[in-house]
């Protein structure tokens, strides 16, 4: 049992990344400072799974457009993997590559399964000051659903930008 | 999350749905599919097997979580069994869907309407205007404020059923869900 595998909790300030959206395209989590974000860490792309965790999540980009949140894909696939993958199941939100050091963002966030050298099955919804205010690890076998995303984006709604 | 190791079913089964079998049986099997899915496909004659077994105990529900853009039909196709019920055919339409899972283009449920006894011209009318479509969403929001992650996805009796849905799987939680004290909700 490895004692690394707790994800960082709601109320930890998110830890800044940059990764590779496409070959030539980085994106850095303070891009987005002053909107939610949520983080979908997911164990690799090619899923064989019908309705799989991204897919999902791509029919509901309205209802996250709702609470002005960004969602982003991460997984140690290479970028272009990714677009691949992108372009397959037409997703129309990046999918970022947390490549090279490989797991090096997971790591940080207390999502990289050592055992697979893949990224868990984890998500984080971070408020627009950057703060974690929600996160879930789910079973890697397990596709979390989005139900726990729209209830953490509810719960940011009254006073958008920080707490108190 | 400590609360959320049961997904529960968020919008109660009642008058809106589309259901078979007694409205007071003691067990409801609740799907949320995919017209396009081929395991939704595999699902169809299962859940007709386990309502023959169950008979009357059983009432069966269908709302619809169609994954659009994996599945370039299935929006269309759950739009069409929402106009089919419009005009009372709703399982007609269903069960014609699921049999033809391969053939769920525009004309074809055209067709399938037509067979099912429909009114065509009104039938076409709402399936291009989207007459159905916010129906359609919020069977789908519904699925996904309970927990509903893939199809298909089954709710016994307001819980999620995360068990293998073979027929004897399904069958034996059902039976067992009868004698289970009565938790649901009543219309």
């Amino acid at each position: 049992m490895s004692a690394a595998n707790h994800v960082l909790p709601a109320g930890t300030p998110a830890p800044d990344f940059s990764l590779h959206a496409t070959p030539d395209q980085l994106v850095s989590l303070s891009d987005f400072r002053g909107r939610p974000v949520i983080l979908a860490f997911y164990p690799a792309d090619w899923s064989p799974v019908c309705g799989d965790q991204m897919a999902l999540y791509n029919e509901l980009l309205d209802e996250f457009a709702r609470f002005d949140a960004e969602l982003i894909g991460i997984s140690v696939d290479g970028a272009w993997c990714h677009l691949a993958f992108s372009h397959d199941r037409k997703l129309r939100f990046p999918l970022l590559s947390d490549f090279e050091p490989k797991g090096g963002v997971a790591k940080m966030y207390g999502a990289y399964r050592e055992q697979d050298g893949t990224t868990e099955r984890a998500l984080f919804v971070i408020d627009a000051a950057g703060v974690i205010r929600w996160s879930y690890r789910s079973p890697v076998g397990v596709n979390p659903g989005a139900d726990g995303i729209l209830r953490a984006l509810e719960a940011l709604k009254p006073g958008a930008a920080a707490h108190e | 999350m400590s609360d959320d190791d049961v997904a529960r079913l968020t919008l109660p089964v009642g008058p809106r749905d589309h259901s078979q079998g007694p409205v007071d049986a003691p067990v409801t099997l609740v799907e949320y599919g995919d017209y396009e899915c081929p395991h939704c496909g595999r699902a169809y004659p299962i859940v007709k097997e386990v309502q023959r077994r169950l008979g009357s105990k059983l009432r069966f529900v269908f709302r619809n979580f169609p994954l659009s853009e994996s599945h370039p039909h299935a929006e269309h196709a759950a739009e069409a069994a929402e106009g089919a019920a419009a005009q009372g055919r709703f399982w007609e339409m269903h069960d014609a869907l699921f049999e033809h899972q391969q053939a769920l283009d525009d004309r074809h449920l055209v067709g399938y309407a037509a067979a099912a006894g429909l009114d065509v011209p009104r039938f076409e009318t709402e399936l291009r205007g989207h007459a159905h479509k916010s129906r359609v969403r919020e069977d789908f929001i519904s699925g996904v404020r309970s927990g509903v992650n893939g199809t298909p996805t089954f709710f016994i009796n307001g819980v999620r059923f995360d068990d293998s849905w073979d027929p004897d799987t399904l069958t034996e939680a059902l039976k067992t869900a009868t004698r289970a004290p009565a938790t649901r909700r009543r219309l």
